[in-house]
């Protein structure tokens, strides 16, 4: 029962979908909009197994005093503090609309500029991977580097002092060589896609359903 | 319909013989040539000030003419096709405003559907703004205005909508998909049957999947625990399930190993699902005892704050090997990097094709698109899975057979100056849904 309910829900559920597609009446749209209105109500009970997994792992580790159990603590306080301050401090606590509540400000002030460093930090790794990736140890890093050079170069205004030749030629390995590549992979990915749902749709894939597969 | 110049004429007459009409055009000062009842405004349209009573008197300019309504096709009952003959008027047309009502209900029911930009076609698909949603079954009237460079606006007749919207239960634009889709289907389960009647079948070798147990082995030798990073995105992405498949295999195998396995979750609803995986690995190896609850757990479900989470355990924790299977977006690098810098042997594999060539400068192996997919079966070794990657093959067989085909016809009528095969190569490059 434990393994049979959920294919019978899972190969009904996707017939259905793979049949609506092909039907634009409103009743087949309303079963589609039936269906996907699931997904927020059972993802909001699942955040609540999430933070609560989240709490038990970090408290275990501050509990037995775990190596960088100070980290824990960094977790949880911030977790339980921010909506606490949402929820109890909901507007500034010096009036008015010009202040912001205490929520906004933590947000403001310590979240987005967090978030925002851990991306800048792409830019310093897509530099140091680029210099890994275009040494030229073999022939085809030579090509890689090569034409790596070209589209780069045609991209930028400097580029133009090579003449519109170069441009040329960088558009081309992008409009050619390297679409070519990439539709190869998407059409692949697109059957792997179709062959993975139906081995799930039929049950032929189980491994999703974790302890209830077998 | 009548030209400018021609249109000005029987007004100026009207106004210098009749003074009379003159005044009374001071108080209603938008009148329409073709009906003297299409003079007035929506009730709504004034009363919300969207258009101003005008006080001087007003040029005479052309009402629109005759509108036609159809059902859309191929939708679900909530759209309708419009077509109008535009306003004559060339000089003053700012727009026309098409407005609708259901049938019978009073003039504050005209509801300004969309604004034309004089110059645009005159055809409009009602029902495509959300604010103004076409019910199927009932029936409607439009009216069309004209409205000029000068704020008047001059109404068309009423016309009852020829058509009323109904769903269709079938997409004609599809039938291409549907064919495609069932031809696909076919061969997928045609290798299914060739593979549960025990024909063997040939898969060429990955290294990124051969390289999986040589990296648990190295993580056990080394005694350092595995890392496993099952993407950024939701269940709802096939991406996500194949590696929630993959992962099942790697915990059995890591169980066999005993060694210690880190799986960070971005979303709670994959969480729950790759906690039950690891648990069934485990339980498989034999070693239920040996499954550690803290081994899986929910990170955030903020990119960069992951991402900072993730690489954290990585400095701190040392893996000796990372798996990054599923979808990823900008973090890939982040990730992938810092795995490299922290001397990790790593296994990436994702669907994005944006993201591949960070993983392939990055990791030690790289399962491209499909072979994510194909890993699961390749792991397992069963033959319904190994039959599904067979007919996954087939199916590319029949596009690179259709590609080469219409690539031949082409360069030979390119040769021969020809358009003999034309149709066939239409039919070969055409869009698979209209």
């Amino acid at each position: 029962m434990k393994r049979t309910v959920p294919l019978i829900i899972v190969m009904v559920g996707g017939i259905l979908m793979m049949i609506q597609y092909f039907i634009p009446h409103q009743a087949s749209q309303a079963v589609f909009d039936y269906y996907t209105e699931w997904a927020p109500i059972v993802g909001a009970f699942a955040l609540v197994l999430g933070v609560g997994s989240l709490t038990r792992v970090h408290f275990h580790r501050i509990r037995r005093r775990s190596k960088n159990w100070p980290y824990s603590l960094a977790v949880l306080i911030p977790l339980y503090a921010m909506p606490i301050l949402g929820l109890m401090v909901p507007v500034s606590l010096w009036g008015g609309m010009e202040s912001p509540s205490i929520f906004h400000f933590l947000f403001m002030h310590i979240q987005v500029p967090i978030q925002s460093t851990m991306f800048s930090l792409l830019a310093f790794y897509i530099a140091s991977a680029a210099f890994r990736a275009f040494r030229a140890k073999s022939a085809l890093a030579t090509v890689l580097l090569g034409s790596a050079t070209i589209v780069m170069l045609a991209q930028v205004p400097i580029g133009e002092i090579f003449g519109p030749g170069l441009q040329d030629v960088g558009l081309w390995i992008l409009r050619f060589p390297n679409l070519a590549a990439k539709r190869a992979i998407q059409f692949g990915v697109g059957f792997g896609i179709l062959a993975t749902s139906l081995k799930i749709i039929f049950g032929v894939e189980r491994n999703w359903l974790g302890g209830a597969g077998e | 319909m009548r030209t400018s110049s021609t249109r000005y004429v029987p007004a100026a007459l009207v106004l210098l013989l009749f003074p009379a009409l003159s005044a009374a055009q001071a108080i209603e000062p938008v009148v329409a040539r073709d009906s003297v009842e299409n003079t007035t405004l929506p009730a709504d349209t004034i009363a919300s000030g969207t258009v101003e009573p005008q006080e001087e008197p007003a040029a005479v300019i052309d009402a629109p003419g005759a509108v036609t309504v159809t059902d859309s096709p191929n939708d679900a009952g909530d759209q309708l096709t419009l077509t109008f003959e535009p306003s004559t008027e060339t000089e003053t047309l700012f727009c026309h405003t098409v407005y609708r009502r259901i049938a019978g209900e009073g003039d504050e029911s005209w509801l300004p559907v969309s604004i034309i930009p004089a110059g645009d076609p005159s055809e409009l698909v009602d029902g495509l703004d959300p604010d103004y949603p076409i019910v199927p079954g009932v029936q409607y009237e439009y009216r069309i205005a004209v409205q000029t460079l000068d704020g008047l606006e001059v109404m068309g007749p009423v016309t009852p909508a020829q058509a009323v919207a109904e769903g269709e239960y079938y997409h004609t634009g599809k039938t291409r998909a549907l064919i495609a889709s069932s031809i696909f289907i076919f061969m997928i389960f045609y290798y299914f049957s060739r593979a549960q009647r025990g024909v063997q079948f040939y898969l060429r070798p990955i290294a990124g999947i051969e390289a999986i147990d040589e990296a648990i082995g190295r993580a056990t030798e080394m005694g350092k625990p595995i890392l496993y990073v099952p993407g950024l995105s939701s269940i709802s992405d096939v991406a996500t399930i194949a590696s929630l498949t993959v992962l099942s295999r790697v915990a059995k195998k890591i169980a066999q190993y005993q060694t210690r396995l880190i799986v960070p979750n971005r979303d709670p609803i994959v969480y729950t699902v790759a906690d039950e995986c690891v648990k069934q690995g485990y339980l498989e190896a034999g070693r239920p005892d040996a499954y550690d609850p803290e081994s899986v757990f929910f990170l955030t479900d903020s990119q960069f704050a992951y991402v900072a989470g993730v690489n954290g355990i990585m400095m701190r924790e040392k893996p000796a090997t990372n798996f990054y299977l599923g979808m990823f977006w900008a973090e890939s690098l982040l990730l992938a990097e810092t795995g490299s810098l922290s001397g990790a042997i790593q296994i990436a594999g994702t669907d994005a094709v944006t993201q591949l060539p960070f993983f392939i400068t990055t990791c030690d192996y790289t399962l491209i698109g499909e072979e994510l997919y194909a890993a699961s079966a390749y792991l397992g070794h069963e033959p319904k899975q190994i039959g599904a990657v067979k007919g996954q093959d087939a199916c590319k067989a029949i596009i690179m057979g259709f590609i080469t085909l219409a690539l031949v016809l082409t360069v030979v009528d390119l040769a021969a100056g020809t358009h003999t095969l034309d149709w066939l190569r239409q039919l070969m490059t055409m869009s698979v849904m209209d």
